[in-house]
């Protein structure tokens, strides 16, 4: 305990030895009700602010896909389960857990694309993407930055800058970052000045995204229809 | 100023209360932390969410109110219970209360700000480490009864809240050109991204404290002048 700062201010100071040592029971009881109080007290909150946060994710989520497949009429999710992909997630385990791929078609039933997410590290920490793909040519139809924590006003203008994101639809994977000059070819994508980094990145997660996907969704498709 | 006795039943109380703070006025109690013992400005308490969260206005604003209220549920129940926590286990007391507030304000920021509360990231639940709660649960909260451990947390959370208000919209107008996210400027400002970087936290601390310590000095010049 700190000194007292202030001289008492009824009567002579007091001695700062606290009094008899407390028995070992109370010290336990005090412990133990605070925590049970606690351990409730979180509980309860927990329970109470659970569906709204579900429905945030569930929102968030959904307003990716359909950012990226450029608003389907309506998206299947189909889940990656020891390396294939499966159309229901098996029972005892939670499809929020599992990779997930979502397939959007447009009113006619056709299938416009594939949006998967994909997290590699940025520049400083983990970028994570949604990246949305048409499964036959791995041509792109575009991706979202769902979570960046690169350099602000540098590495952020991945997410920020509309002219950097929009070069990658129709674009063909594998990609190569060029610098200083418009993307010429289907696969070159024009890096962001001072954020060559961060710019790579993002290849190189959409890359490795297609290369992964494509021939398990490939594969998915040949299943289904022999 | 009407004293409000410090603490009705202080004779039956346990007279073990050595540096009890003397006797206040509510108002006064709440007043400190805004002014004379503010926690940043003055106390320099709770400096890692001061750096880490006034890179804009909405942040600093969220971090304030959640530790505004963490201030006051905490020095609500340490005050409470202040007779029945024996000495011993006051500590481990104090932080799990401290604890258990936090968590509740993680939580309620996720329902209802989604937004901010991925923006504030880990520095939510480090409100535990913020060394302000547990200053003042053990300097003021467990010696005082309820209504002035409530009002000095309101306080020192307002103090804080300010603080880091006045902060991150330094930050975030130099350094993006935008206040709440509304644009100030037209398209031809270049934003002082450094005032955003964490480096600029540090740099506008130190300008912020200048300016104070000007006030102060001139305002101790007239005091003397006028004598």
């Amino acid at each position: 305990m700190t000194a007292p700062v202030h001289q008492h201010h009824h009567g002579a100071p007091v001695a700062l030895t606290p009094g008899k040592a407390t028995p070992t029971w109370k010290l336990l009881v005090t412990l133990a009700l605070a925590g049970g109080l606690s351990g409730w007290m979180v509980v309860t909150v927990y329970q109470l602010t659970l569906p709204a946060v579900e429905r945030y994710a569930a929102a968030r989520a959904d307003a990716a896909v359909r950012e990226v497949l450029e608003s389907p009429a309506r998206w299947d999710t189909l889940y990656l389960h020891n390396g294939a992909i499966i159309a229901k997630a098996p029972a005892g385990v939670n499809p929020t857990e599992l990779p997930a791929a979502y397939v959007g078609y447009d009113r006619s039933g056709t299938r416009v694309g594939v949006a998967v997410t994909a997290a590699e590290p940025g520049f400083q920490e983990l970028l994570t993407l949604m990246i949305g793909f048409d499964p036959e040519s791995g041509t792109l139809l575009g991706f979202k930055v769902l979570d960046q924590k690169e350099t602000p006003g540098l590495g952020d203008k991945i997410e920020l800058d509309s002219a950097f994101r929009n070069q990658f639809a129709r674009k063909t994977p594998p990609l190569t970052g060029v610098k200083g000059r418009p993307g010429g070819t289907r696969s070159e994508v024009q890096t962001i000045t001072g954020a060559t980094i961060s710019s790579r990145a993002v290849i190189r997660i959409i890359n490795h995204a297609v290369a992964k996907w494509q021939p398990l969704l490939q594969a998915y498709e040949r299943g289904r229809t022999p | 100023m009407t004293a409000i006795p410090a603490d009705a039943p202080a004779a039956s109380a346990p007279a073990a209360v050595p540096g009890a703070p003397p006797p206040a006025t509510v108002l006064a109690d709440m007043w400190r932390g805004i002014g004379r013992e503010n926690p940043v400005l003055v106390q320099f308490l709770g400096m890692c969410p001061t750096m880490a969260v006034t890179n804009m206005l909405a942040n600093g604003i969220a971090m304030g109110v959640a530790t505004t209220f963490v201030l006051v549920g905490s020095g609500l129940f340490v005050s409470l219970f202040r007779k029945y926590i024996p000495h011993e286990v006051r500590i481990t007391s104090y932080i799990l209360i401290i604890a258990t507030f936090v968590t509740l304000a993680d939580m309620l920021l996720a329902a209802t700000f989604p937004a901010i509360s991925k923006a504030l990231g880990p520095f939510m639940p480090l409100i535990v480490a913020n060394c302000l709660l547990l200053g003042r649960a053990e300097a003021f909260a467990a010696k005082v009864a309820v209504h002035r451990a409530v009002a000095d947390g309101f306080g020192m959370g307002m103090g804080f809240t300010l603080s880091l208000s006045l902060l991150s919209a330094l930050r975030e107008i130099l350094g993006r050109g935008t206040l709440l996210d509304h644009p100030l400027f037209g398209p031809r400002f270049e934003p002082w991204v450094f005032m955003v970087m964490p480096p600029g936290g540090f740099f506008a601390l130190g300008v912020a404290l200048l300016g104070l310590a000007a006030i102060i000095q001139s305002r101790r010049r007239r005091a003397g002048a006028t004598r």
